[in-house]
């Protein structure tokens, strides 16, 4: 490969070498597979490889990719990682331990049985692994998995499909309810290897059905490697589904990662989108209304520093009448880094009554620090409301001098307003246990 | 306990405070008062340590040490407090929980013990009905949607939780009603002791009719151009500033 890698810009010879490796890897991956290659996804692998190798990787010329360079990303020839046995007591940190529900965990792509807590449910409920469900050539996998992403257009949703191998699935049946929120962990354990796991979750909620689900990306070191992430969610009519994503990857590592939502009529969908990790982390989320009725609440705190870049394009497609989303996203930013929000909402020409509030504030601690933030609204319909906002500033000095002026120092007063900041998204989580650990990280890390 | 010795501070460039001279021993009440611009608040201000002034001559010692070269967290643990004007918002923190971490810092740098919650929890209830306030604007947001009354009387609050040694209050009149301010000042007056000493800063005589001064200074054009007992302010409430303006052009 050459590298060459160091501007803004992708060579012609970078984007087509990487590209010519992810390929070959493909036909490695896909001579293993042992008889899984008759299988329907196996189409949808075949379709979405030869979908990769037509499209080019982006670079800051193309209009979603402009603040955010992904030439570090493909200087480097990820390989799939290995499956690797771990033990309870590496992984015991990264589980909240007051939440009883199922654990999910998945060492670098790979499920682990072993580390797992699947409960029984006789009533249809399901909580298992992608890969399980392929093997068993679940209906659920051939109806859904693939059907809202777009592997057709997006490089990266290409390349994760292409490779799916493994990743949460839950299903939950009409009437049903997950009581515990379920624990989805994505452990890399890459032993200074290059590797790359694309997670490829799918969580389908039936009608009036209702789950919580948390999930977490931690590395026990802190290598390069590459998460490549894809998530499908389906909330189905009246349904009430709760997606919690801890981005906390290695600080050297990369995070690409969409999350795709469909939403029926009546649903209530929400979303906390945390970001601490990774050297490049970035997430599309995009939520469609399907029908009338349904609620969206995008959330997100970014939390970075030193070269870290953590890039959110969010989109919400009101597509029908009488619908509300809520999006509120802020951004804490240190040292160098930076932060990039796009948040799209369009509002349909039929969906009359659209309520569409979004906000994205940001406190820069750094004269380093950067944030690029753009609103977009487009609005088809004459008769809604929808209002957005962005701030990017530093601490509030008045503030900043009204608590000193009561004896409080300056990093204690410094902690306190940048908890207060962050507080609006985190005391909103209705999981207790997450929500003091984020309070505690927030602490930490300002609380000298 | 506060010495100020020809005190000059500006702000961009541009003097406010020319020249001020004045003491207070423990156990005093002074009142400054002045028509508006004449560099009341900044002299406040100053005394906290806010940075955007400048000062540009002159001392003031506090308790015997050096007060300028106090960082404004350091000037509070010595035990000056400063009620505001303008009390901030701070949406996202509690009541509580600003006084809790405050009180624990200034003991902390006094070498006392931390507070436990319950400890603090006790102290705080006693200090609550001192000043009158309502226990549900305890939980919420430091003098967010308070209003104006309800920051003035949070003010005073803390200045009764914290237990300096000298409280300056600046126009904490100002915008008051009359019940208001009869509470605000009672806390006040119930928080007088020997060790302690209050500096009022106010444009108005009337709340000095709750808060009786031992001594009353007029402020003018960045200068204390008089001095005198409390029969001083109700001379300036019948009078108004403008004789003062006309003797200090004499002169």
């Amino acid at each position: 490969m050459v590298e060459r890698a160091e501007g803004t810009r992708i060579t012609m010879n970078q984007n087509s070498d990487i590209k010519t490796w992810y390929i070959k890897n493909f036909e490695t991956f896909e001579n293993n597979l042992n008889g899984e290659s008759t299988k329907p996804i196996h189409q949808i692998r075949r379709e979405a490889i030869s979908n990769f190798s037509k499209l080019n990787f982006p670079t800051n010329h193309d209009e979603e990719w402009r603040f955010t360079s992904i030439s570090p990303i493909l200087k480097f020839n990820f390989e799939l990682g290995e499956r690797v046995d771990l033990k309870t007591s590496q992984i015991k940190k990264y589980l909240f331990k007051e939440i009883k529900g199922n654990i999910l965990v998945f060492v670098n792509g790979y499920f682990s049985p072993s580390l797992s807590i699947i409960k029984k449910y006789s009533d249809g409920i399901k909580v298992g692994s992608i890969s399980e469900e392929i093997k068993n050539n679940s209906s659920i996998i051939n109806q859904h998995l693939g059907k809202y992403a777009n592997y057709r257009e997006q490089i990266f949703t290409a390349l994760s499909t292409a490779f799916t191998i493994d990743g949460a699935f839950i299903y939950i049946p009409d009437n049903k309810i997950i009581e515990e929120p379920v624990q989805v962990l994505f452990i890399t354990s890459s032993f200074g290897k290059k590797i790359i796991s694309q997670p490829r979750n799918l969580y389908v909620a039936g009608k009036n059905s209702q789950a919580t689900i948390i999930e977490r990306y931690v590395s026990l070191d802190e290598g390069v490697y590459f998460s490549n992430v894809v998530t499908e969610i389906i909330a189905g009519e009246n349904s009430k589904f709760e997606h919690i994503k801890l981005q906390e990857e290695s600080s050297s590592s990369f995070h690409i990662s969409r999350t795709e939502v469909d939403q029926e009529r009546a649903s209530n969908f929400t979303s906390y989108s945390i970001s601490f990790g990774g050297e490049i982390a970035r997430h599309d989320i995009n939520s469609r209304f399907n029908d009338e009725g349904g609620e969206c609440s995008l959330n997100g705190l970014y939390l970075i520093r030193g070269n870290q870049l953590y890039d959110t394009h969010s989109l919400i497609d009101h597509a029908k009448p009488f619908c509300n989303s809520h999006e509120n996203y802020k951004g804490i930013l240190d040292d160098n880094s930076r932060g990039v929000f796009n948040g799209k909402v369009i509002v349909r020409r039929n969906a009359q009554k659209t309520n569409a509030f979004q906000e994205n504030k940001n406190i820069i601690l750094s004269s380093g620090a950067l944030v690029n933030t753009k609103p977009q609204l487009e609005i088809f319909a004459d008769d809604v409301k929808c209002s957005h906002g962005a701030t990017i500033g530093q601490l509030n000095e008045d503030s900043m001098f009204y608590l000193k002026s009561r004896g409080i120092g300056e990093e204690k007063a410094k902690a306190i307003l940048i908890h207060a900041f962050a507080s609006d998204v985190v005391k909103t989580i209705n999981v207790e246990e997450v929500k003091k650990y984020l309070e505690e990280i927030l602490e930490k890390r300002f609380n000298k | 306990m506060l010495e100020i010795k020809n005190l000059h501070a500006s702000i961009e460039g541009k003097e406010i405070l020319k020249g001020i001279n004045f003491k207070v021993n423990a156990g005093e009440v002074h009142a400054i008062m002045g028509p508006n611009g004449s560099g009341k608040s900044t002299l406040a201000q100053v005394l906290a340590g806010r940075k955007e002034y400048e000062v540009t001559k002159g001392e003031v010692v506090f308790e015997g040490k050096n007060l300028l070269e106090l960082s404004p967290e350091d000037r509070a643990r010595e035990g000056i407090f400063l009620a505001f004007q303008y009390p901030v918002e701070i949406p996202g923190v509690s009541n509580t929980n600003l006084l809790k971490t405050a009180l624990n810092e200034i003991r902390r740098y006094r070498g006392l013990e931390q507070l436990d919650a319950m400890e603090f929890l006790t102290h705080l209830k006693k200090k609550t009905k001192l000043v009158e306030m309502d226990q549900a604007l305890l939980s919420r947001a430091v003098n967010d949607g308070f209003s104006g009354g309800e920051k003035k009387r949070n003010e005073i609050l803390q200045m009764a939780v914290l237990e300096p040694k000298l409280s300056i209050l600046d126009e904490t009149d100002s915008g008051l009603d009359i019940d208001a301010l009869r509470i605000v000042a009672n806390g006040v007056n119930k928080l007088k002791s020997h060790e302690r000493a209050t500096v009022v800063v106010t444009h108005y005589q009337r709340l000095l009719n709750y808060i009786v001064p031992d001594f009353v200074h007029v402020l003018y054009n960045g200068k204390i151009v008089k001095s005198g007992g409390k029969e001083l302010a109700f001379e300036l409430e019948e009078k108004g500033y403008d004789w003062l303006k006309e003797q200090k052009e004499l002169v």
